[in-house]
């Protein structure tokens, strides 16, 4: 028998017994910084691909998504700081070893850069709205503006694919990059979060597409991610099984602890194998409300974050 | 110049004077340490083994906490002793995520906070709260660079561990077993 215990009667708030530090705000931003970065590498890949007029809903419709998740999700990080006053010393310096400051950074060019491209394709995008803009044509500036974006859409996309790339992979890699939490510390979390990510992404694009053949393309893409993402989730349980006492116990939170039927049950039956069922079958031209699918692999990647952050928080090295 | 602690686990009575010494000092909030006192029981009735441990932050040659940090706020200040920049702080948690130890903590001002080896004391001259206060004097506090020194001198006759070594932190709190 082993038994250890704080004599002193430590108890310090949102340390004992199990870390409480981040909560649901990091888990919420973790989703919307990958459903962002999702939607603008397809926006970004497909526009550069030419394919504008196919996928106007990628390309273009779905571009007001990233800058207000983007937005939200920065709200939210702040939100959870404790320091808050403080949050510009972020950006004082840049720590190459700290994910969170890579993270830093990218929202910094990311976000404005979010915003200039659902800008760019305002009038495109909403024509009805055209009516309501006459202040826009009177103020000279922002029409100059707004014309020299367009003609540098080229180079804002090739700037997106890299940038979106890095949030969608920084989101898992800054909870992996913590040994002291054996659960986060497995590399594949960053491509997991990211292939997650774009599947949320192709998830609302489908959504909010009116185009039969492109929510055609975006289920088979979709279909796609999904089934990377299931071979990760299958690497990553395989690397606890075969990993240290301390990722074994992690495990056991996941598979027959206290979150099992919240990861099997709502992330991967539901979220990805149901999902994944449904889209094959529309593949096979039966009809199935498209709505189901997407809706059901974007709460699914929500969930998918909130389980993460909290059971990874319970796990721990003891000594 | 390197600065350890070595703890004597067989003169520990476990009584906690170096917690309150160090509340006292660094006027840590009510209801928060930096210090505290784990007591580990192995074995089965009757033959059981009790170990008493004053731990703390380890100040980690590798240490987690200031690779994360976004911001430089936690850093490696003279004699490898980690330190946290108040002002430079974004109270963000990841340092408390990356810690094995879990020898860090929110204060109730924002920034983290965390054991300082009494960086203010040393300064001075003098020894941590924790070791100056400990009855059975079963703390030391030295410079593992001099091969004379209490600790250097200590690690080289006893045995000894540190905590979570597989962790691959290099911690700087040794335990005399």
């Amino acid at each position: 028998m082993q038994e250890e215990l704080f004599t002193s009667g430590r108890n310090i708030p949102n340390i004992d017994p199990s870390l409480q530090i981040w909560h649901w705000p990091i888990s919420l931003y973790l989703f919307l910084g990958g459903l962002a970065a999702g939607i603008l590498f397809f926006a970004a890949l497909f526009y550069l691909l030419g394919k504008e007029k196919e996928y106007p809903t990628a390309v273009k419709t779905a571009s007001i998504v990233p800058p207000i998740a983007l937005s939200i999700g920065i709200m939210a990080l702040v939100y959870d700081l404790t320091h808050p006053l403080y949050t510009w010393q972020l950006y004082t310096t840049f720590r190459i070893e700290s994910p969170m400051s890579w993270g830093a950074w990218v929202l910094l060019i990311t976000t404005p850069l979010s915003f200039l491209w659902a800008f760019s394709f305002y009038r495109e995008s909403y024509p009805k709205t055209e009516s309501k803009l006459k202040l826009f044509k009177k103020l000279k500036f922002l029409a100059r503006t707004e014309h020299f974006i367009i003609s540098n859409r080229k180079y804002i996309a090739y700037a997106l694919i890299p940038l979106s790339i890095i949030l969608g992979v920084y989101t898992g890699i800054l909870l992996s990059a913590f040994n002291a939490r054996p659960l986060w510390n497995n590399a594949i979390l960053g491509p997991l979060f990211l292939t997650s990510g774009l599947s949320t992404g192709a998830a609302a694009i489908i959504l909010l597409s009116k185009s039969r053949n492109e929510r055609r393309v975006f289920s088979k893409i979709d279909l796609a991610l999904i089934v990377i993402e299931m071979a990760l989730i299958i690497h990553m349980i395989m690397g606890y099984y075969a990993g240290s006492q301390v990722q074994l116990e992690a495990m056991e939170l996941l598979v027959g602890g206290e979150f099992t039927l919240m990861f099997f049950g709502f992330v991967i039956l539901l979220g990805l194998l149901v999902p994944a069922t449904l889209e094959t079958i529309e593949l096979f031209g039966f009809k199935v409300p498209v709505v189901v699918p997407a809706v059901l692999v974007i709460i699914g990647g929500l969930l998918f974050r909130f389980i993460m952050v909290e059971a990874g928080q319970l796990t721990r090295y003891l000594y | 110049m390197r600065y350890a602690m070595v703890i004597d686990t067989l003169k520990c009575v476990g009584c906690s004077d170096c917690v309150v010494a160090c509340q006292t000092e660094n006027n840590i909030p009510h209801g928060y340490c930096r210090d505290w006192i784990t007591e580990a029981v192995s074995g089965s009735y009757p033959n059981l083994e009790l170990e008493l441990r004053s731990e703390r932050c380890n100040h980690c040659d590798n240490a987690p906490c200031v690779r994360c940090c976004p911001t430089g706020a936690s850093h490696i200040a003279e004699g490898g002793i980690v330190l946290v920049t108040p002002d430079k702080c974004i109270g963000c948690g990841a340092c408390i995520e990356s810690c094995p130890y879990d020898a860090r903590y929110q204060h109730p001002d924002g920034y983290v906070d965390k054991c300082t080896f009494c960086y203010h004391r040393l300064k001075k001259g003098q020894l941590p709260a924790c070791v100056s206060v400990c009855p059975t004097k079963c703390m030391y506090f030295g410079d593992l660079d001099d091969p004379n020194s209490d600790v250097s001198q200590l690690l080289k006759n006893r045995t000894y561990k540190t905590l979570a070594p597989e962790a691959g932190t290099k911690p700087h709190v040794f335990y005399l077993t």
